[in-house]
C-alpha cells in the first residue's frame, strides 16, 4: 500500500474518532442547555461526600443549576478563592488573619457540619475499645511511649492485656486539615508538643511515617500490627477499625459519634466569635468530644456576579436547614440549633454590589 | 561565499545557509523543524526561569546549606533538601537496578527468541503496564506489595544480612525498598519497549554473521547489544526520568520519613513526593519558595544524571568504532 | 566437542533461560497487578457504570463522563503533543548539527524527569490564572508537555536506526530532503514511533497529578473546552482516597475501563502502522 494511501486512511479513522467523540461531548448531557449557571467550587476533601450529596439533590429541585466541587484539600481551596479560579472555597481549619488580608476580598465563613478525628490502632486480639489520655496520645506521637504495654497506656485500661511490642506511629504525609485538628488539640493538653512541634496542616513529625491521605492511614493502620494513626470519623467507621476512647476535658473518656461531636459544638457555641472562626478541640462539657472541628464554607462577602451570588447563598441557605437531614447517615455531625442561626445571618450578609442578595 | 552573496543577494545567502539544497520546500521544512525545536527549549527555559524565581526566597534565606541540611520543619521555617535528595537518587537507583536487566532481558526474548504469536500480545501486555494510573500502583502497593515485604521478604533478608546496614532496620513494609520495587514495575515497560524495537531495528546482517563465524545464540545476542547501546541507553534515561518524577505511587508506600538512613526498610521521602505532598498546602512564603526550590534541584539531577549517561553513550561507542549502518 | 564449546553452549543455554524467566516474571506481575484490579472492581463494572455521571454515596452512578473527558483530553493532548514531539524527533535526527542540537537533546531528556505535578503547576500559573478558570484546555496542554519528550526522544533513536542507505537512494532519485524524510525514512520508522506514541499515551491516561489543577474534574459530561473537564484517573483518585468501599469498588472498575481504553488504542494504532513488508 502506498504512502498516501495509508496516510490517507489513517486520516479518515482519525476523523471517525474526533467526529463522535466530539458528538458525544456534545450530546451526553442531560439536558441543562449551555446557557446554564455555573458555579465551582473547590476545598476541604472531608466534606466531600456530604457536598457530592447536598449537590446531586439540590440539582434535583433546580435541573437548570450546574454546581460543581472537586475535594482538593482545604489549603488548596483557600489558594483558588484567592485566585478567583472558583466561586466558593471550603476548608476544614478557618483561614488565618494573615491569609484573609491577603485575599481580594473579605471572605464570609460559613460553618456546615462537623467532624471528629479518631485515634485508631491495629492490635491483634484486642476487641473492646481502648482508652487514651490526652497526655498519652502526646507522648506517643512524640515519641516518648515506646512501647504498647507501657505503664502509662496499662493505667488507663486495666484488665486489657497490651503486647510488649513498639508502637509504630502512622501520620499524614501531606498537608491536611484533619492534621491541622489534631496537632491543635496535642497543643493545647500538652505543653511539650506545643513547644517542640506546635499545630498546623504540615508538622514536623518526630517520629513515624506518613501515609498518603485518610485513605493512606487507614491502609497502612489496618494492614500493619501495632499501629497507632489519626483518620476522619467516616473512614474508621467504613472501614470497621477499631476506635480509641479519649478523655475529655471533663475527665470522662468518650467514644466519638455524631451525637458527642455535636455536644463539642454546643458547648463552645456561647465562645462563638464574631466571625464564626473558632477551634473547638478539647471543649468543655461532659459528653463532648474532645477532638472535633467544625468546616466551613468560605464564600466572598461582596459578590461580582449578582446572578451567580443568589444562586450561591440560596444553596447555602438549603444547605445549613435541608442538607443537615443527610448529615447523619453519612457520619456528619449537623450543627446546632445556635450555630444554625449564626450561619443563617452569615449568609445573609453576602451581598451584590452593596445589595444583600437573600 | 562573498562570491555567491555579490551575486544573488542577501536574501540567497541567508536561503543557502537554511537549506543547502536551495530547495525552497526544504528551507521550509528545515525552518518548521527548527522553529518547534527551539519551541521546546523555549518551553523548558521558561520553566527553569519560573522555578528559579519562585525559589529566589528560599535560596537568599539558606544558600549552599540547603543542600546539605537534614531539617525540614515548616512549623519552625528550616528547610533543608539532602533527605528528599537522598530518597530520590536511592529509589531511582533501586528501580533501575532491578528494572534494567529484566527490561533488557525481556526485550531479547521477544525479539529473539519467541515466536510472533507470543511475541506480539506479550508486548502489548508489557506496554499495558505503563497505563496503569500510579495511584492504582500505590494502592496495590499498600495491600499487597508491603505485607509480602514486611511478612516474608524483608525478614529473610534481615536473617541472612542483617550485618550490612543496607538490610537493618525497623521493618514496617514502607520504605526505599517498596518505593524502589513500585517504580522498577513501573519503569520496565518503557525500557522494555524501546529497547525491543532498537534491537529489531539492528540489521540481520549483524546476527547473520556471528552465527556464521560460529557464535553461540547467546554471544550472538550479545553482539546485537553491543550494536544498540546508544538506543538502550537513551530507553535507560526514558525509564529514569519516569523513576525521578513518579509521584503517587511512591508517596503510598515509602513512609514519607524526610530522614536518611543506609538501611532500605526505613521510611524515606522523594523531592516529587514531598512537592506533591506539601504544595496545596503550603502556607508562607518560604515555605512555597523552599519547595519549587526542590523542584529546580530535581531539574539539575536529572540534567547531571544525563550529563553523565551521554558521556558513557560517547566513550563506549568511541570504543567500538561506532557501528555501521550500511546495510 | 571442546570443554570451551560446552561452556559457550552451556552460558548461552542460561542466558536465554533467563530472559524467558524475566518476560515471565514481567507478565506474571502484570497479571497479578490486573486480577488484584478485576477481583476488586469487576463487580462494579455495568452498562449504568459506563454511562452514568457521579452519584452521591449508596445510589451508584458511573463513570461515563469521565470516558468522555478522558477521551476528549486525549484528543486534545495527542493533538498538540504527537506532532511537536515527532517534529522535535526529526530535528534532532535528520536536521541538527553541531552544538544547537546536543542542547536540545539534552533540554528534551531533562524535560522526561521532570514530575508531572510541576508541569501541571506551571501550566497552572501561565493558563488557569490568566483564564480565571479551570478548563480542558489546559489540562490537555498539561498532558502534551509530558508527551512531547517522550515522542521526541523515541521518534529520534527510531529515525536514527533507519539505515542510511535508504536515505541514499531516494536522495540519489532526485528527491528533496523533506520528501525524504516524510516519505521514506518516517514510514520506515514508523512502527517505532508508534511504540513511542503508544508508551506516551499510556503514560497520560495513567496521570493524575497535573490534570488536578488544569482540567480539574467535574459532576457533568463536558460541554466546552473551556470548563473544567472529568477523567477516568482524576475520578479514580478522587474515588479510591475516600473512605466508602463502593467508591473503591467504582475506582478498581474505573480502571479496568482505562486500561481497556488504552489497550484499545494501541491495538488499533500498531494495526495502521503495521509493516507490510516483513
Amino acid at each position: 500500500m502506498s504512502v498516501s494511501k495509508r496516510s490517507s486512511q489513517l486520516l479518515v479513522w482519525l476523523s471517525v474518532v474526533v467526529f463522535l467523540v466530539v458528538s458525544i461531548a456534545c450530546n451526553g448531557g442531560s439536558g441543562a442547555g449551555s446557557g446554564s449557571l455555573r458555579l465551582q467550587g473547590a476545598g476541604a476533601t472531608f466534606p466531600n461526600p456530604l457536598y457530592q450529596k447536598w449537590l446531586s439533590e439540590y440539582s434535583r429541585q433546580h435541573p437548570d443549576l450546574k454546581i460543581e466541587y472537586q475535594s482538593i484539600g482545604s489549603g488548596a481551596g483557600i489558594k483558588q478563592l484567592k485566585e478567583q479560579t472558583i466561586d466558593y472555597g471550603a476548608s476544614d481549619a478557618p483561614m488565618t488573619d494573615a491569609d484573609l488580608k491577603s485575599a481580594p476580598g473579605e471572605i464570609v465563613h460559613v460553618p456546615t457540619v462537623l467532624g471528629a478525628v479518631v485515634i485508631t490502632y491495629n492490635l491483634q486480639g484486642i476487641t473492646q475499645p481502648l482508652r487514651f489520655s490526652p497526655e498519652v496520645i502526646a507522648d506517643i506521637f512524640l515519641g516518648k511511649i515506646k512501647k504498647w504495654n507501657d505503664p502509662k497506656i496499662t493505667a488507663d485500661n486495666p484488665g486489657v492485656t497490651l503486647p510488649a511490642s513498639d508502637i509504630t506511629v502512622v501520620h499524614r504525609a501531606e498537608g491536611s486539615g484533619t492534621s491541622a485538628v489534631f496537632t491543635d488539640y496535642l497543643s493545647k493538653v500538652s505543653a511539650e508538643w506545643k513547644e517542640k512541634v506546635g499545630a498546623g496542616t504540615s508538622p514536623s513529625w518526630p517520629i513515624g511515617m506518613g501515609g498518603k491521605g485518610n485513605e493512606g492511614v487507614t491502609g497502612q493502620v489496618k494492614s500493619t500490627p501495632n499501629t497507632i494513626g489519626y483518620v476522619e470519623l467516616a473512614y474508621a467507621v467504613q472501614n470497621k477499625l477499631p476506635v480509641g476512647q479519649v478523655k475529655n476535658a471533663s475527665g470522662n473518656f468518650i467514644t466519638p459519634s455524631i451525637d458527642t461531636v455535636t455536644a463539642a459544638a454546643a458547648a463552645s457555641a456561647a465562645n462563638m466569635p464574631d466571625d464564626l472562626r473558632v477551634s473547638i478541640t478539647n471543649a468543655a462539657g461532659p459528653d463532648a468530644y474532645p477532638i472535633s472541628s467544625y468546616t466551613y464554607v468560605l464564600v466572598y462577602k461582596n459578590q461580582k456576579d449578582a446572578a451567580k451570588g443568589k444562586v450561591l447563598v440560596n444553596f447555602l441557605w438549603w444547605g445549613i436547614h435541608d442538607g443537615e437531614s443527610f448529615a447523619k447517615d453519612l457520619q456528619y455531625a449537623p450543627l446546632p440549633a445556635d450555630i444554625v442561626k449564626r450561619a443563617e445571618a452569615k449568609i445573609n450578609s453576602v451581598t451584590a454590589n452593596g445589595t444583600a442578595l437573600r | 561565499m562573498s562570491a555567491v552573496s555579490e551575486k544573488f543577494g542577501a536574501y540567497s545567502t541567508w536561503r543557502r545557509a537554511i537549506s543547502p539544497t536551495g530547495n525552497t520546500g526544504d528551507a521550509v521544512f528545515r525552518f518548521l523543524m527548527l522553529l518547534v525545536a527551539l519551541l521546546m527549549v523555549g518551553i523548558v527555559l521558561a520553566m527553569v526561569i519560573a522555578l528559579a524565581s519562585e525559589s529566589m526566597l528560599s535560596l537568599r534565606q539558606f544558600g549552599f546549606s540547603f543542600l546539605t541540611s537534614r531539617d525540614w520543619n515548616p512549623v519552625k521555617g528550616e528547610f533543608g533538601a539532602l533527605p528528599f535528595l537522598w530518597g530520590t537518587i536511592a529509589s531511582s537507583i533501586i528501580a533501575l537496578l532491578i528494572s534494567v536487566p529484566f527490561s533488557i532481558g525481556i526485550a531479547i526474548f521477544l525479539v529473539e527468541q519467541a515466536p510472533r504469536y507470543i511475541a506480539r500480545p506479550v508486548g502489548f501486555l508489557v506496554e499495558l503496564l505503563a497505563a496503569i494510573p500510579s495511584v492504582v500502583y500505590g494502592v496495590w502497593g499498600i495491600f499487597v506489595l508491603a505485607p509480602i515485604l514486611r511478612n516474608y521478604v524483608e525478614p529473610g533478608l534481615a536473617k541472612w544480612f542483617s550485618w550490612i546496614p543496607l538490610f537493618s532496620g525497623s521493618i514496617t513494609g514502607y520504605g526505599l525498598l517498596t518505593g524502589g520495587i513500585i517504580l522498577a514495575i513501573m519503569v520496565t515497560p518503557i525500557i522494555s519497549a524501546v529497547v525491543r524495537d532498537v534491537l529489531a531495528a539492528v540489521p540481520g546482517s549483524q546476527r547473520e554473521a556471528a552465527l556464521a563465524l560460529g557464535a553461540t545464540k547467546w554471544e550472538m545476542i550479545r553482539v546485537v547489544l553491543v550494536n544498540g547501546v546508544p538506543g538502550i541507553t537513551g530507553a535507560v534515561i526514558l525509564g529514569l526520568g519516569r523513576a525521578l518524577g513518579e509521584t503517587m505511587a511512591v508517596t503510598m508506600v515509602i513512609g514519607n520519613r524526610p530522614e536518611i538512613s543506609l538501611s532500605l526498610f526505613e521510611p524515606s521521602y522523594t523531592i516529587a513526593s514531598a512537592i506533591a505532598n506539601e504544595f496545596t498546602e503550603a502556607t508562607g512564603d518560604l515555605y512555597l519558595s523552599a519547595l519549587v526550590e526542590l523542584g529546580l534541584i530535581l531539574f539539575l539531577v536529572t540534567f547531571v544524571v544525563n550529563g553523565f549517561a551521554r558521556l558513557l553513550v560517547w566513550n563506549v561507542t568511541r570504543q567500538t568504532g561506532g557501528v555501521g549502518r550500511a546495510a | 566437542m571442546a570443554n570451551s564449546d560446552r561452556m559457550r553452549r552451556a552460558t548461552s543455554t542460561l542466558m536465554t533461560t533467563l530472559t524467558g524467566l524475566c518476560t515471565l516474571l514481567a507478565v506474571s506481575a502484570l497479571l497479578v497487578i490486573l486480577f488484584y484490579i478485576a477481583w476488586r472492581g469487576i463487580g462494579s463494572l455495568n452498562i449504568q457504570f459506563l454511562t452514568d455521571r457521579p452519584r452521591p454515596i449508596g445510589e451508584g452512578g458511573g463513570v461515563g463522563n469521565a470516558i468522555v473527558g478522558s477521551l476528549v483530553l486525549l484528543l486534545i493532548s495527542a493533538g498538540i503533543g504527537l506532532p511537536l514531539g515527532i517534529c522535535v524527533g526529526v530535528y534532532l535526527s535528520e536536521i541538527g548539527r553541531g552544538k544547537l542540537s546536543h542542547a536540545v537533546r539534552f533540554i528534551v531528556d531533562t524535560l522526561t524527569g521532570i514530575p508531572s505535578i510541576v508541569t501541571g503547576v506551571f501550566v497552572y500559573a501561565i493558563m488557569v490564572v490568566p483564564m480565571k478558570h479551570f478548563s480542558a484546555l489546559a489540562g490537555g496542554v498539561a498532558l502534551a508537555l509530558i508527551m512531547i519528550p517522550i515522542v521526541a526522544r523515541t521518534t529520534e533513536e527510531m529515525l536514527k536506526l533507519v539505515p542510511h542507505s535508504m536515505r541514499e537512494g531516494a536522495l540519489a532519485l532526485g528527491a528533496p530532503q523533506w520528501r525524504v524524510t516524510l516519505g521514506v525514512v518516517i514510514p520506515a520508522a514508523a512502527s517505532g514511533i508508534a511504540t513511542g506514541a503508544m508508551l506516551a499515551i499510556a503514560r497520560i491516561s495513567g496521570e493524575t497529578a497535573p490534570l488536578l489543577f488544569t482540567a480539574f474534574g467535574s459532576r457533568f459530561f463536558p460541554e466546552s473546552l473551556n470548563q473544567p473537564i472529568a477523567s477516568l484517573t482524576v475520578q479514580i483518585y478522587n474515588y479510591a482516597i475516600s473512605p466508602y468501599d463502593e467508591w473503591h469498588a467504582q475506582a478498581w472498575a474505573a480502571t479496568l475501563v482505562l486500561m481497556t481504553l488504552v489497550l484499545g488504542i494501541n491495538i488499533m494504532v500498531r494495526f495502521l502502522t503495521r509493516s507490510r513488508l516483513r
